[in-house]
């Protein structure tokens, strides 16, 4: 295992793909982070639609979390694809043969791959946080009450974020290996990630015997981990409690590496 | 025979490998040996079931019946597979942004070596110059010699190469057939060499395995091969019409190449005999290579066509 691990580590790091998703991940959390804490702390007089209203009752607080928490809201389709290139690379570019040929237990190959990832998504997850920290603090110090980063439950909070952007990183490797080509996997993960579950969470609340569904579908356990969504500090919507959100994202996490381990990888490799 | 990984090197051995594809038997219960201390050349046509008997006796693909084992296990049962056998398959790859030296080092931790062992194949293939350059800008011979250091990399006792020469330039054919015979025969090694160019591998193997849709269709040493080729003549002379009726008396199929004649199926020792017999006149004689293509593609053609 430990070869193995080693060898994922390499595989990672000697391409070019992690620094400059991390790059982009953290423009994008830090644009994202200050669009973000610009709106909530602006007067939503200002702003039009029905959303304003909601956003005035916010307390600073909630503000701040919100806006801390964007990684886990909007940006953990970075992770999901990093983990998932790391299975579908292989096949991709048919590594896959020299990598179970040195390693013929696919388990094991596997495993590593879940371990390297988990590592990994914490490490976009601390980049992400940080981005959209470092977004929103401009406005969250000279227009809201205050930055509230240095309350425990607010730090708290952050350290759940990251925990939940390595879970995405697992079920990415894990999605990887049930669905092994790369085009196919990556189209999987936008359509989900960006329309299918944002559509299901906001619909599933309109239909009245479902509308607790949408708490257990990945986005939502995800936030609940980290504490915070956007979508429930709007009141748009509710979410489970940290714990079950933990327990229901590796249960996703789980689901996929084994289903991915039984079915696709069993196969011949040609 | 109970032994077949020790001191003197590390057998293979095929027994009753088959698999198939839908309807396709790639391979049908395949027998063979492949002994340490040689190379051996593992022939078939396109499609005859090389790769996939490859692919099975490395654990990629799962029989459906048979075995086949290194020193006497399963690939897939050796502790470190890698430091057994070194395989260069055809299809496997490279990521393109990765450096080749990069590439190594991903494998090494498998075969419990380090950054100099890596150093050490990049020389012996000849790619340390271009080992930090990335993987996407290389010609298809510089990936070939890619495909041979990771092989290596673990020092292995069997090497199992799928059509290697592909893409290496004549002088790369003529640095790999040297290094090959130099594993095989200096250092005991068992040396495995796919193709399906008979021609090809004729100057660097000493043994011969052909297989054709699937099964084994011959298995000797290359000189037992020869052997097996038609022996042709080539006559020079002023009197080329005494020759044709020579022929027609001996029963020897004449034809006519760049102005020469060509005598089948016999030796330039039986014409030079019957020449002087029959008074006629010999500027040149000699025998006529080439005939061994002729033998593998009688081996290799399909039954109907194989019928006397």
């Amino acid at each position: 295992m430990t070869s193995a691990l080693r060898s994922e580590v390499r595989k990672q790091l000697s391409t070019r793909m992690w620094w400059l998703l991390g790059l982009v991940l953290l423009g994008y959390l830090a644009f994202l982070g200050g669009v973000m804490a610009f709106s909530l702390t602006t007067d939503p007089s200002s702003m039009t639609g029905g959303f304003g209203g909601t956003v005035a009752t916010l307390d600073g607080r909630t503000v701040a979390v919100t806006v801390y928490t964007l990684a886990v809201s909007l940006g953990y389709v970075f992770p999901l694809v990093v983990g998932a290139l790391s299975m579908t690379g292989e096949f991709r570019h048919q590594t896959i043969t020299p990598t179970l040929l040195a390693e013929p237990r696919r388990g094991v190959v596997l495993g590593a791959k879940l371990v390297v990832a988990a590592v990994l998504g914490a490490a976009y997850g601390v980049v992400g946080t940080a981005g959209a920290v470092l977004g929103g603090l401009p406005f969250l110090l000279t227009k809201g009450d205050g930055t509230h980063l240095g309350e425990g439950g607010v730090l708290v909070d952050l350290l759940f974020s990251v925990v939940a952007m390595a879970i995405w990183c697992v079920i990415g490797v894990g999605l990887g290996t049930l669905i092994t080509n790369q085009v196919a996997s990556i189209v999987v993960i936008l359509a989900f990630t960006q329309f299918v579950e944002p559509i299901l969470r906001i619909g599933l609340v309109a239909i009245d015997p479902l509308a607790g569904v949408q708490k257990f579908l990945p986005g939502a356990a995800a936030e609940a981990l980290a504490g915070s969504s956007l979508y429930s500090s709007t009141g748009m919507l509710t979410l489970l409690d940290r714990g079950w959100g933990a327990v229901v994202l590796l249960g996703y996490a789980a689901a996929f590496a084994l289903a991915g381990r039984y079915t696709t990888l069993r196969r011949d490799i040609s | 025979m109970a032994e077949d990984g020790g001191a003197d090197g590390t057998v293979v051995r095929i027994s009753g490998l088959t698999k198939s594809f839908g309807a396709v038997h790639a391979v049908d219960r395949l027998d063979m040996v492949v002994r340490p201390g040689a190379v051996t050349g593992f022939l078939g046509p396109n499609g005859a079931g090389k790769t996939t008997t490859f692919r099975m006796l490395l654990g990629l693909v799962a029989p459906d019946a048979g075995t086949a084992l290194v020193g006497g296990r399963r690939y897939a049962d050796l502790p470190h597979p890698t430091t057994v056998v070194g395989a260069a398959l055809e299809s496997a790859g490279f990521h393109p942004g990765r450096s080749a030296r990069d590439h190594l080092l991903t494998y090494a931790p498998f075969a419990g070596v380090g950054e100099g062992r890596c150093e050490e194949v990049l020389a012996q293939v000849g790619l340390l110059e271009a080992a930090d350059r990335r993987v996407g800008g290389y010609s298809t011979g510089m990936r070939q010699r890619l495909s041979l250091a990771t092989a290596l990399l673990g020092d292995p006792q069997v090497l199992v190469l799928d059509e290697p020469a592909n893409g290496l330039d004549p002088e790369g054919i003529v640095w790999l057939r040297m290094f090959l015979r130099h594993l095989a025969h200096e250092r005991g090694r068992t040396v495995l060499v796919s193709s399906h160019v008979l021609g090809e591998v004729q100057a660097s193997v000493d043994d011969v395995v052909v297989i054709a849709r699937g099964r084994l269709v011959h298995e000797s040493s290359l000189d037992d091969l020869v052997a097996l080729a038609t022996p042709r003549t080539r006559v020079v002379s002023p009197d080329p019409d005494g020759f044709v009726a020579l022929a027609r008396d001996r029963g020897w199929p004449v034809s006519r190449e760049d102005g020469d004649l060509v005598l089948d199926g016999t030796t330039p020792a039986d014409v030079g005999a019957a020449a002087y017999r029959a008074g006629l006149e010999i500027h040149g004689l000699g025998e006529v290579g080439g005939s061994l293509e002729d033998v593998f593609l009688r081996l290799t053609a399909a039954p109907e066509e194989n019928a006397p």
